[in-house]
């Protein structure tokens, strides 16, 4: 083995893969938030028929997202593994007692919840991407080009009235914030960023991030189903 | 005072079993191995197998007691070991679940008592000093300051109990292997070979079959030197240096 996949199979290799693609994916979700704030704006799609169509098309922005897909990937497989891994040595007997913190809650059911996300992930991207990339929705003209755009609003819209679909989202998000409730902290653990003076921050722009951006997220189909 | 004791016992007549011992006579004034010493004189002279469990110091120092007690390593009692845990903790009529380490790479010999040698092997693979450092050194003849040393020391806290892994829910032995590879960093004379340690212990630690740490900290919650999760870090930051700016072969 070269000492580069010596690295990537050891056990902080494997957890280095992990913090790397997670913050990685924390990165983008900002971006795809401020994208789907968009929505918010009462003007018809608009706004965010144009910022969908900036990020299909930008060369830049493709390239990333392409990445993003693997990282995504990379992140899930690679976690399923550290979870398997990580049962099997631990042994198959379990303690009689259980004794957890509250604190490690989180921590202890990682893999459940990406299990979670990863199933509203295949959901979400064949509901609206998939829908997008095959170019089977109807244009719509846009002021920023002289082209008309692809008009996403529409199914977007249309799920948002589907109060199951809304309920399903939120909780979604919810998991998605108890993620990284651990994740944000626990992915600079990981790179052995950890220091008196700024682990505090780190743990409390951890806790900001877990809380804002899931509910950042969840505000917009239930925003949308009240507006009807 | 009166107690009911559930004590995991394996090997001989027991496949590996929950076995209760009720209404046990105990004095609050004995610790918790004295109580099982107790239980023992009965069991003998009932002509019945002993419980096994191990313990050398009694007094907190040399990481022999095990036991996991109602589900946490060493016991309810912050930064103590099970031989320091007194039984005057405990109330009239209470059950006390008695259980091993519990970790594929610890495995039972017999009742309470593991196979720990994973820890040895992960010390042998460079846990120690092996330059020259010449004679016993005057007091203050090597120049490191007072903060510096006190992180080793806190480091070197460290009794390899292996309580650590037997909290962890995924069996990491990252707090161990982190404390000792700290505690020789972040003195001069281990400071010379702690690329080339750094990387035999954690290829060691794997090879041993322990799990990778997920950032529970319930290793830290349940140590009972209080060793931080901080030296995991130091652990990993050592190993990626090595990694990537050093020349030593990777274990
Ligand atoms: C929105 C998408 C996601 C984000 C932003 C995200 C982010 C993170 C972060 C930052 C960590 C901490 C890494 C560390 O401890 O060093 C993490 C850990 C983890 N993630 Fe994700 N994740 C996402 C989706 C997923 C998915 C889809 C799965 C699996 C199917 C998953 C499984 C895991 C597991 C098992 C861990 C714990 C690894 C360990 O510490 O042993 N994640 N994630
Ligand atoms: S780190 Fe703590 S729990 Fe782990 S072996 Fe050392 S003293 Fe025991
Ligand atoms: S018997 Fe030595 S530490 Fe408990």
């Amino acid at each position: 083995m070269s000492w580069f996949s010596k690295f990537l199979s050891s056990s902080i290799g494997q957890k280095v893969i992990m913090s790397l693609t997670g913050i990685f994916l924390m990165l983008f979700l900002i971006v795809h938030l401020l994208g789907n704030l968009q929505l918010l704006k009462d003007d018809g799609g608009e706004a965010f028929n144009t910022y969908a169509f900036f990020m299909t098309h930008n060369p830049l922005i493709k390239t990333i997202s392409y990445s993003l897909y693997a990282f995504i990937l990379w992140h899930a497989i690679q976690g399923i593994r550290l979870w398997q891994a990580n049962k099997a040595a631990r042994g198959n007997v379990r303690y009689a007692v259980a004794h957890t913190r509250p604190n490690e809650r989180n921590a202890r059911n990682m893999a459940w919840f990406g299990i979670i996300i990863f199933i509203f992930l295949i959901l979400h991207l064949w509901q609206f991407w998939l829908q997008m990339k095959m170019g089977v929705l109807p244009p719509v003209e846009v002021e920023a080009y002289d082209h008309p755009v692809q008009n996403l609003y529409l199914p977007v819209a249309a799920a948002f009235q589907n109060l199951g679909y809304v309920i399903f989202y939120v909780v979604c998000m919810v998991v998605v914030g108890l993620h990284l409730w651990h994740g944000f902290w626990s992915s600079f653990q990981t790179l052995g960023i950890n220091h008196p003076r700024y682990t505090p921050l780190i743990k409390g722009i951890g806790v900001v991030y877990a809380v804002a951006v899931p509910l950042g997220f969840a505000i917009i189909p239930v925003w949308m189903y009240l507006m009807g | 005072m009166k107690l009911n004791l559930k004590i995991w016992r394996q090997g001989g007549k027991y496949k590996g079993e929950f076995v209760t011992y009720p209404n046990l006579d105990v004095n609050p004034d004995m610790s918790f191995l004295e109580m099982l010493d107790v239980l023992n004189e009965q069991l003998v002279s009932q002509r019945e197998e002993p419980v096994a469990f191990e313990h050398d110091c009694r007094e907190g120092i040399c990481g022999t007691c095990s036991l996991v007690i109602d589900g946490q390593a060493h016991g309810p009692m912050k930064g103590t070991t099970t031989c320091q845990v007194h039984m005057r903790h405990y109330h009239e009529g209470e059950t006390i679940v008695i259980e091993p380490f519990r970790a594929q790479s610890f495995p039972v010999i017999k009742d309470l008592v593991v196979d720990r040698s994973a820890f040895d092997r992960i010390i042998q693979s460079g846990g120690y000093v092996s330059v020259n450092t010449g004679q016993a050194q005057d007091a203050n003849s090597i120049p490191i300051e007072k903060e510096q040393a006190s992180k080793s020391f806190d480091a070197a806290a460290c009794i390899g109990c292996g309580a650590c892994v037997a909290a962890c829910p995924n069996s990491s032995a990252m707090l161990f292997t982190s404390a000792k590879v700290s505690h020789l960093a972040l003195l001069p004379q281990g400071h010379v070979e702690r690329q080339k340690r750094v990387l035999a212990m954690v290829a060691q630690m794997d090879k041993e079959g322990f799990g990778k740490c997920s950032n529970v900290t319930a290793c830290e919650a349940e140590c009972p030197k209080e060793i931080s999760v901080e030296n995991i870090a130091r652990m990993n930051r050592e190993y990626l240096g090595a990694v990537f700016v050093s020349d030593k072969k990777m274990g």
